[in-house]
């Protein structure tokens, strides 16, 4: 098992190594000279010059990218080429209000979602079963921002009005102390995720009640809680495992356009500003974030897939 | 490898595979069957006629509108009259004309994505499922390298490298489906590499490029006809998501995602500019996602009445 797991986390430090290749790139596919193309063809030669400078133009490739993945190991990724401030200290004024989001969001989204796929695995091909999944094809093929607009025009303008349509937040205060703005933002994120892993838990639920040992349980006269609870459903989580770390790790890009959609002041929405002032060092280091995350809870889920397989954990590899 | 070592061993496969593996020539047309299953299904009826308002919307709505959709014709936020049924947008323009004239954009970018990265995706998955050898493993971890970027950041810090262009939305959306559509494409085609008819042709000589294209790809249709549905949804949704965020077309044209951002402001006193290309979209999306449905569904009873 340890080998199993070694293995894992070298092939996850391999593949963050080639993302950092990737996200590097990005600079280098800036077209002709780089500051330039930022700065725009009117750029003083000194503004110019400056950036170079800033950007550490003027060095070798591979000296850039050694003080470049230098200082995101280390926590300084470089300052803003549109504010000048260090990207640092941009993210953490708002790292804060994307966490709490994001945990708002998940700490609803994934029981709710499991709780589903069981309950719909147990009432299979009755009308609750069907109305659930034709519920959730309809959202699972709406784009994120279409249920945020439609929770707006919903909730915040046009039939009632409980929740504010934009997250206003005064500079510096924190999303916790006004959580009606966080109501409606976590609530497009969840009914963005829930289709798929609700999904995903009531296929194998079925499976799982369908097997041999959930019969003998029954026969044995086990009392039906403890054959849902104790027998199948440790058995049908295996795969929602997987796919609630996908879904988790998709937040992370869903974040950018769900915080656009509401002004949520997060990282999402620093993001798109950056995008849009092309602040190149803000947008490679919240690119590389987002794509850590997606490793990092990928090996987490196949840490706890490895957990509750008895086969995978007791294997002498 | 696995290749029979002689000649004998190779016949003795042979007949083998007689019963149990499917004739690969009957599996060609697969996918008409595939269709027709799923043409009789009332969801794919429902998808199919959601997504064909949708798509004649866009391409005879600007042949039918009004007024061009650059035109000012009442105040800002206007309420509707008779000559602008539905009011106009935030700057005076008709919001019914503008609705008309904004939806081809997003269809032919989202398809052209779709199939870039479905082509490209297949090719890779076929690859590596026929390869078997270290060439597997590199396609899989450039593979993972690339599932790891959430596919909106990845078109974004393309866009912010080298500029709002459309074909760089096109290509980069297309570039983040191929790994999710290679992983899919590769788990089918591996079942099919092992069965006996791949290695008769094998050990018959057929270049190896064939044996893909008639040998495997015949056999995975209905996780790639699945796949194309699957990525159509979200290539809508990504297009239209990166216009929404402002950095698709560029104003003044028309289009179904600028317009939701130009008017969202204004949402409380003319919520026609936004709610007319949302629910274009969404009735888009869902249409697709029910045909996807609709052909997974046939696939899966095909599969079964095979047995």
């Amino acid at each position: 098992m340890t080998r199993l797991i070694l293995r894992r986390l070298a092939l996850g430090v391999l593949t963050l190594f080639l993302i950092s290749l990737v996200v590097f790139a990005a600079v280098l596919a800036l077209p002709g000279d780089a500051a330039t193309a930022i700065l725009g063809k009117e750029a003083t030669p000194d503004r110019v010059a400056a950036l170079r400078d800033q950007l550490h133009l003027n060095d070798s490739v591979i000296t850039q990218y050694l003080d470049w993945i230098g200082g995101v190991l280390t926590g300084s990724f470089g300052e803003s080429t549109s504010t000048q401030q260090p990207v640092s200290e941009l993210l953490s004024d708002r790292v804060a209000n994307t966490g709490f989001l994001v945990f708002v969001a998940a700490i609803v989204a994934v029981p709710l979602s499991i709780g589903m796929g069981v309950w719909t695995a147990m009432r299979r091909d009755r009308p609750v079963d069907h109305v659930l999944s034709n519920g959730s094809l309809v959202l699972a093929a709406l784009p994120e921002f279409v249920i945020g607009i439609g929770l707006i025009l919903l909730f915040a303008t046009s039939v009632f009005h409980w929740f504010p349509a934009v997250s206003l937040l005064a500079p510096g205060e924190k999303a916790w102390s006004d959580p009606s703005v966080v109501v409606l933002p976590a609530a497009t994120l969840v009914l963005a995720v829930t289709p798929y892993i609700s999904r995903i838990m009531r296929g194998s639920m079925i499976e799982v009640l369908e097997s041999e040992y959930v019969t003998m349980a029954r026969l044995k006269g086990l009392p039906e809680r403890t054959v849902i609870w104790r027998h199948a459903v440790p058995n049908a989580i295996v795969p929602a495992i997987q796919v609630t770390a996908l879904q988790l790790a998709w937040m992370a890009g869903g974040v950018v356009v769900v915080e656009f959609v509401f002004s949520y002041p997060g990282i999402g929405s620093l993001f798109i500003d950056a995008v849009d002032n092309r602040d190149m060092p803000v947008v490679q280091t919240i690119t590389i974030l987002a794509a850590a995350i997606y490793v990092v809870l990928n090996l987490l889920a196949d840490l706890a897939t490895i957990a509750v397989t008895p086969r995978l954990r007791t294997e002498a590899r | 490898m696995t290749q029979p070592q002689t000649v004998e061993q190779a016949l003795d496969l042979v007949p083998e595979a007689g019963p149990e593996a499917p004739p690969p020539r009957l599996q060609r047309f697969q996918w008409l069957g595939i269709l027709r299953e799923a043409s009789r299904l009332t969801r794919t009826r429902i998808g199919l006629a959601m997504v064909g308002v949708i798509v004649l919307i866009a391409l005879f709505g600007p042949l039918v509108a009004p007024h061009t959709p650059t035109e000012f014709i009442a105040a800002p936020n206007h309420g509707p009259t008779s000559d602008a049924i539905l009011g106009a947008d935030a700057l005076g323009r008709d919001v019914f004309s503008r609705f008309l004239h904004g939806g081809l954009t997003v269809l032919w970018m989202a398809a052209a994505a779709t199939v870039l990265g479905v082509v490209v995706g297949t090719a890779v998955g076929l690859i590596a499922a026929y390869s078997r050898n270290w060439l597997d493993g590199v396609l899989m971890r450039l593979n993972d390298v690339l599932l790891a970027f959430p596919q909106i950041i990845f078109v974004l810090l393309a866009v912010s490298a080298i500029g709002p262009k459309l074909w760089l939305i096109v290509v980069t959306v297309g570039i983040t489906h191929a790994p999710r559509v290679a992983r899919v494409i590769r788990g089918a085609a591996q079942q099919i590499v092992e069965r006996d008819f791949i290695k008769a042709e094998e050990v018959a000589g057929e270049r190896r490029s064939r044996i893909i294209m008639q040998g495997l790809l015949p056999n995975v249709t209905s996780p790639l006809l699945v796949e194309l549905g699957l990525r159509m949804t979200f290539s809508i949704g990504l297009v239209a998501a990166i216009s929404f965020l402002g950095f698709g077309l560029q104003p003044p044209t028309a289009d179904w995602g600028l317009m939701i951002n130009e008017n969202r402001l204004s949402i409380t006193v003319m919520p026609w500019g936004v709610l007319l290309p949302v629910l274009a979209i969404a009735v888009l999306t869902v249409g697709t996602n029910l045909v996807t449905d609709g052909i997974a569904r046939a696939a899966i009873g095909l599969e079964r009445s095979n047995e």
